[in-house]
């Protein structure tokens, strides 16, 4: 079973529901997907076993055989080439390598060269496995990077997906082919807008899915009506309590610092299973 | 001589748009005779690479120099291969751009003003 915890929005302890449900229930893979800031591994601290670069193709282009005909600029949707009158320019940080420019050019002036976009890591940490992923810094395509770590997937475990925040590209290739998705959210009113933002996407694909709520008593009732009224599952409130900010500064964990939310966890669990 | 001011309206008495890929209009004047043309900007709205697809527009255009606030670096570097000056900093009106262009108080500059994206969000 594929469980994503997604949240629309950063800082609303995503990641800490991601890290206390792995680290409750038996037999888990954590999937650290957040590649632009993956942080799971601060709490987890796995030992990693093996580091593998990611790359994408993007076009070289050589000047002796282009005419500047422009055909490659036209057929680039996200305008990372620019052809001047005596010049081509690739903005390898536009490219999403998708080989379109290589494939029309009519002087097969362009070659398609590798290009490392950041890496994947994957570890354990005593019977949990672990891997994630790491963009480099200034790189924008995350996409490719987030794929290349899915690709490591153990399909025999509860894999557990530590989902990008918000609602954009990056975010839907992460979900893609969970079974379940967590919603981790705020009761505050921006909290609220990014969760609706966030259920349209879920809607979409066609995933089941639960809301958390994290620190549920520094709010108000809306988040919860909101559900009720939508008929969306409530799988957790969490509290807010100074002993969890505290242990979550220190990159401690919760259910090591206060071992009686472990049963609350295990619920969660249960009740994605029903 | 032609050259590139980036514009808020589209004629002479318009502001200077201080942004480049996301400007609202380039208006081409040609310095002899003020003749002009506006350009309604086709990429404000694109997704990402407004100043690389704005500045093949305007190296496209054959002017010598382009007028701006601000430019960043993948339209500076598109504007450069296309020969394109950049003179950067510049505001009032587009007329008033022009005169002090001709008086040479102008100077193009080797670097772009401002990082990515700047652009972005503004309207
Ligand atoms: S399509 Fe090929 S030949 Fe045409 S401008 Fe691009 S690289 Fe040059
Ligand atoms: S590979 Fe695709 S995205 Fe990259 S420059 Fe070519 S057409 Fe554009």
């Amino acid at each position: 079973m594929i469980i994503s915890v997604a949240s629309g929005k950063g800082g609303t302890g995503k990641t800490t529901v991601a890290v206390n449900l792995a680290l409750s229930i038996p037999n888990v893979q954590l999937l650290d997907c957040d590649v632009e800031e993956p942080n799971a591994h601060i709490f987890i601290k796995p030992s990693i076993k093996n580091r593998m670069p990611v790359f994408i193709l993007v076009p070289e282009v050589d000047k002796t055989r282009c005419n500047f005909c422009g055909k490659c600029k036209e057929v680039c949707a996200y305008n990372a080439i620019a052809v001047l009158k005596k010049d081509v320019l690739v903005f390898k940080e536009l490219c999403h390598g998708c080989g379109a420019c290589a494939y029309l050019c009519p002087e097969g002036a362009i070659k398609e060269v590798n290009k490392e976009i950041g890496f994947v890591e994957i570890g354990e940490k005593d019977n949990l496995q672990f891997a994630h992923g790491k963009l480099k810094i200034g790189e924008a395509m995350s996409p490719p990077l987030i794929k290349a770590v899915k690709q490591y997937m153990n399909p025999t475990r509860t894999v557990i997906v530590d989902i990008p925040p918000g609602t954009s590209c990056p975010v839907i290739e992460a979900i893609k082919r969970s079974d379940y998705c967590v919603l981790v959210t705020e009761p505050t009113p921006f909290g609220l807008y990014d969760l609706i933002l966030a259920i349209e996407v879920i809607r979409k694909l066609k995933i089941p899915f639960g809301v958390v709520i994290n620190r549920a008593d520094l709010g108000n009732r809306k988040t919860e009506d909101y559900c009720h009224k939508e008929n969306i599952p409530i799988l957790m409130k969490i509290p807010f309590k100074k002993e969890i900010a505290k242990a979550y500064s220190r990159g401690e964990i919760i259910i090591e610092t206060l071992p009686e939310y472990k049963k609350s966890f295990q619920q969660l669990f249960s009740k994605i299973g029903t | 001589m032609k050259i590139c001011v980036t514009s808020q309206g589209d004629n002479l008495d318009s502001q200077v748009d201080p942004r480049f890929g996301r400007c609202q209009y380039f208006i081409i004047v040609d310095t002899d005779t003020l003749e002009f043309e506006a350009i309604q900007n086709p990429n404000i709205d694109a997704m990402g690479g407004a100043g690389i697809q704005s500045g093949q527009l305007i190296a496209g255009k054959q002017v010598k120099a382009v007028l701006t606030g601000n430019v960043g670096p993948n339209a500076f570097q598109t504007l450069q291969a296309g020969g394109v000056e950049v003179i950067v900093g510049v505001s009032g009106s587009v007329k008033e751009i022009v005169e002090k262009y001709k008086k040479g108080e102008l100077k193009p500059t080797d670097n772009p003003s401002v990082g990515r994206k700047f652009g972005m969000g503004q309207k």
